[in-house]
């Protein structure tokens, strides 16, 4: 008698409902399936009607985060034997509006990226004789860490600012802006700066540091904006003090 | 000219919480548990004006009164305006705690300023 | 995406759960985090202790030993005692989330965390130690 787990998913059909439900589904349990196993089951065997996004399977593509158990995860590294004995419960995204069953809008999450400018922005192009930029492996190890971000967007699930206040621009787009303004070929970082310096910037964070532990790339969000704080501090110290130097 | 003065609001918290960070614990043991439970004699009164007489323990008495209040200033702030969900009431909420540690500032600075 | 879009955060037909007041007692990262921020609660009472001494001390001897007496009242005892513990763990935190903030690169490698937080801890001991020797010599 093969071994079944019991998964509570959320369900939300806005045709027929105006809150979201739960619908219990058992599932074969393996030891190597995941929760995106699991709701592949679902849909194949059990119900097509479920919705969810999924991709890439293995923690590249950002597509199937969800909440598995309350916590913000990738449907596809999240294991089931992690979560035994069930039921496990799988919910949408927190603080994102959701569409339908476990798909939620992500409308706000791209504006958002796109408002830090995420290229690299040079006040002269060099011309292509001149041939390609160089960097150090040093230069690069100052932004490696966050150029890692898949946009899963579970740092914003996980983050209560976030929640409170939609209008928060939030972790992966400030550590997408810290890393292009630590890369040493861009020439950006002021005009970031004042982006990000605006009510709904960096300093809406109060570190609460969730962002950081969810994050399935170890990019540190958290640590990012910290350190963009900072700047912004010493660049503001230093437009106070020495006005002529800041151009 | 900078615009804002949010990164002056974060580097007075920062300073503050440094502070209090690194000096509050031994003082809090001195003079709120140490001294009054008898575990040390207090020093008479004689010796500590002394002390605080000297410009140097007025210079460190300001820093350790003043900064902490507006560390204090900033920190409750955002937890009111976030953990409470006071969203409404931003303003009155800056107004109080900064102004809370102004004035905290101001006493001091009189005090230090005066005291022979 | 068309030039025309523009976002709106709300739709008529999208759920959207509203945020409870009770948060933070949600999962242990965000209460731990409520507790850390209240520690500046017990920073600005401590704060106004020493304002308060300062106070006493300027208005002379009477007043200062009234301040001192105060202070040996239950009340503050515990006052005291749980604000030593609030701003032990104030003091913590801070430490441990200083390198966060304060990246220090030495030719072109970051200097790891674990240094950056034992040189916090040990200019903590040396300051608290200096301060202990100057109150209780001076006394």
């Amino acid at each position: 008698m093969q071994p079944t787990v019991a998964l509570r998913v959320a369900r939300y059909r806005p045709e027929q409902e105006s809150e979201p439900t739960f619908q219990t589904y058992e599932v074969p349990f393996r030891k190597d399936w995941v929760v995106l196993d699991a709701l592949n089951y679902v849909k194949d065997k059990l119900d097509g009607s479920l919705s969810f996004r999924w991709s890439c399977r293995m923690g590249v593509c950002g597509s199937c985060g969800m909440k598995v158990n309350g916590s913000p995860k990738l449907t596809c590294a999240a294991f089931l034997s992690d979560s035994m004995p069930g039921p496990i419960r799988v919910e949408p995204m927190d603080y994102f509006p959701v569409v339908r069953d476990l798909v939620v809008d992500i409308t706000d999450f791209m504006e958002k990226l796109k408002k830090v400018k995420p290229w690299i922005i040079r006040k002269e192009e060099r011309p292509l004789a001149e041939g390609e930029y160089r960097q150090t492996p040093d230069e690069l190890d100052t932004y490696k860490q966050f150029s890692m971000c898949i946009n899963c967007m579970l740092c914003y699930s996980a983050c209560p600012i976030y929640g409170l206040e939609p209008s928060f621009i939030g972790p992966a787009a400030i550590a997408l802006a810290q890393r292009y303004n630590m890369d040493s070929r861009d020439e950006a970082a002021r005009e970031r700066l004042e982006i990000l310096s605006e009510h709904d910037g960096i300093w809406q964070c109060t570190f609460v540091g969730e962002c950081t532990k969810v994050c399935p790339k170890n990019v540190d969000p958290a640590g990012a904006i910290q350190q963009y704080k900072l700047m912004g501090a010493a660049h503001w110290l230093r437009s106070l003090l020495l006005p002529w130097g800041t151009r | 000219m900078p615009r804002s003065i949010t990164p002056l609001l974060w580097l007075l918290f920062s300073a503050g919480g440094t502070v209090a960070a690194l000096l509050f614990p031994v003082h809090v043991l001195l003079t709120g548990l140490a001294v009054p439970l008898g575990w040390l004699e207090a020093p008479s009164y004689e010796s500590v004006r002394g002390l605080v007489r000297n410009p140097v323990a007025r210079l460190y008495l300001f820093v350790f009164i003043s900064l902490p209040l507006f560390h204090w200033a900033h920190r409750f702030r955002y937890t009111l305006y976030d953990g409470l969900q006071l969203k409404h009431l931003t303003e009155l909420i800056a107004v109080l705690c900064y102004g809370t540690a102004i004035l905290g500032t101001a006493m001091t600075a009189y005090l230090l300023w005066n005291i022979t | 995406m068309s030039a025309g879009v523009h976002h709106t955060p709300y739709h008529p037909k999208w759920y959207r759960r509203r945020v409870s007041v009770w948060w933070w007692l949600q999962n242990r990262t965000y209460t731990g985090f409520v507790l850390r921020e209240l520690t500046s609660v017990f920073v600005a009472f401590f704060a106004l202790v020493y304002l308060w001494q300062l106070r006493a001390l300027a208005q002379g001897p009477e007043a200062y030993a009234q301040f001192l007496a105060r202070l040996k009242t239950p009340l503050f005892l515990v006052l005291d005692g749980v604000a030593f513990l609030f701003i032990l763990f104030h003091s913590i935190t801070w430490f441990n989330l200083a390198p966060k903030a304060v990246v220090v690169r030495l030719k072109g490698k970051r200097v790891p965390d674990w240094v950056v937080v034992g040189l916090n801890y040990a200019a903590w001991l040396v300051l608290s130690g200096a301060v202990a020797f100057i109150v209780l010599r001076g006394g």
